[in-house]
């Protein structure tokens, strides 16, 4: 029953891609994902893995051949961050709107201006609407998990997305932790052979894929899209069942921790997830009613399961590690807040843009942050929702 | 998801029945399509100064020109975009082109 072992994030991830032995890597080196096709082409080197690994010329070109792979009937794996992702923006799309469940590993950084390469999630918060499955990890452990999951995911027959599993730059990438592995026999087996219907070197039928939608027919395809997602929220479900049978361990869209009598409570994506866990524990201990949700996932947005966690709370802080620029919030407040309109009582919200370009989040600025919970309680005043965590001013 | 053949995919076909993607899974579908419908300028084919050189079959760029038993039919309108090609090196006169009156 499982493998233990000390691994960095980006080794966890390399180690599961060693596991699936995917059939082709397109890949680019870029800090902090750089380690992933590293270690990955050491594989294929000693002949570990039977992975075509393609050294691509960019990240538009990794994505673009990941897109020719997957359509020939393969199954491709890339990863990346940063401005690295923000050059597969074309492809990324393209991958999505021809349903090709490729799997990216996304190592969270900030996008450059300035440059920094450090983390937050502006990166993958950039490529939210793009029609790729999004889901993120607190720790090593939960991106192994997730990448563990992602194929089943992604090439479910009602759903054929791209999956996109991120975690945080250095914080978790570079950090090495305690992990459980599975065996790479229960993994594979759990993954399974990917057996597409129709593909581009099935020789028994002829196919064409991204032929030219004219206005009489995108709309259709669109809508289609949208539908996958919804069927993803059952898969994503279906496919954590099954994972925590192999692995003991259980997922959700969200970790809900120490909610049941919460008063107060932060929605969190990522590693600060586990500063917030200390924080909330040393709150806990002097008897103060605090919780916290974590997302894991991000798309589908879990709108209708998030609005049941929140019932019930009198105040709520929603932590968003990228800014939108709306001046209406980053974009985890702006799509919680608007699933919860219309609820009843539905509790005041806050938004605190946080470690940007890799600023430290202490238990102190965890602490702060419902500090500011407790005094909307007591005034009954919101005050400015739209707040920067640690701003020196 | 639907497997739907091409010629079952028109203007009609709503979000459950239409291929997953836009994906076509035959070949030589583009004889479905109407892409005739934006032409502006048009050949005319007279069939007594045609000597059946074919030399306007092969440079014609979307095979608009059919050929039987060793002859060119008429043109083939659901796909000629009245480019003019086969005019230029028609050297009989056989084909005449101007603005095609809609």
């Amino acid at each position: 029953m499982g493998i233990r072992e000390r691994l960095s994030g980006n080794e966890a991830v390399a180690y599961a891609m060693k596991q699936i032995n995917p059939d082709v890597m397109g890949a680019f080196p870029i800090t902090p994902s750089t380690e992933i096709p590293q270690y990955f082409s050491q594989y294929v080197a000693n002949g570990e893995v039977d992975t075509e690994f393609v050294a691509v010329e960019s990240e538009h070109s990794a994505m673009s051949c990941c897109i020719g792979a997957q359509a020939a009937g393969g199954r491709a794996v890339t990863a990346t961050s940063s401005c690295g992702l923000a050059l597969m923006w074309e492809m990324l799309y393209v991958a999505a709107s021809c349903r090709l469940p490729i799997t990216l590993a996304c190592i969270n950084r900030a996008l450059t201006g300035p440059i920094n390469i450090n983390c937050d999630h502006s990166d993958s918060m950039g490529a939210r609407d793009f029609g790729w499955i999004q889901l993120y990890a607190e720790n090593n452990q939960e991106a192994y998990d997730n990448f563990c999951m992602a194929m089943r995911i992604g090439e479910h027959r009602d759903v054929r997305l791209p999956v996109m599993t991120c975690q945080d730059g250095f914080i978790t990438s570079h950090a090495i932790e305690n992990i459980e592995l599975i065996e790479t026999e229960v993994v594979k087996t759990f993954v399974g052979a990917y057996e597409p219907e129709h593909f581009l070197l099935k020789k028994e039928n002829n196919l064409s894929i991204g032929p030219y939608d004219s206005a009489a027919y995108y709309m259709e395809h669109k809508y289609q899209q949208a539908d996958a997602m919804r069927a993803a929220k059952q898969v994503i479900q279906e496919v954590a069942k099954d994972f925590a049978i192999i692995s003991g361990r259980e997922y959700g869209f969200f970790e809900e921790y120490q909610m049941q009598d919460a008063e107060r409570a932060i929605v969190i994506i990522g590693s600060a997830a586990g500063t917030a866990k200390h924080a909330i524990n040393e709150l806990r201990a002097q008897g103060e009613k605090v919780g916290m949700i974590k997302l894991r996932v991000f798309r589908p947005f879990p709108a209708e399961e998030l609005v049941a966690a929140l019932a019930g709370l009198q105040v709520v802080a929603i932590m968003d590690r990228a800014d939108s620029f709306s001046t209406n919030g980053g974009p985890l407040f702006s799509e919680t807040r608007s699933a919860c309109y219309g609820m009843y009582g539905a509790p005041p919200m806050v938004n605190f843009i946080y470690g940007l370009g890799g600023r430290d989040v202490r238990v102190d600025d965890i602490l702060f942050v419902y500090q500011q919970l407790e005094e909307i309680q007591d005034t009954g005043t919101t005050g400015d929702t739209y707040r920067y965590l640690g701003l020196r001013s | 998801m639907s497997y739907t053949p091409a010629a079952n995919i028109n203007e009609q076909i709503t979000w459950k029945d239409i291929s997953p993607a836009g994906e076509i899974y035959e070949s030589g579908t583009a004889v479905l399509v109407n892409t005739g419908d934006w032409r502006i300028m048009v050949p005319a084919f007279s069939e007594e100064k045609c000597r059946h050189c074919m030399l306007c079959v092969p440079v014609c760029p979307d095979s608009s020109i059919p050929v039987q038993d060793g002859k060119r039919l008429d043109f083939d309108f659901m796909h000629c975009k009245g480019c003019g090609v086969c005019y230029k090196v028609c050297p009989f006169d056989a084909i005449t082109f101007g603005k095609e009156e809609k």
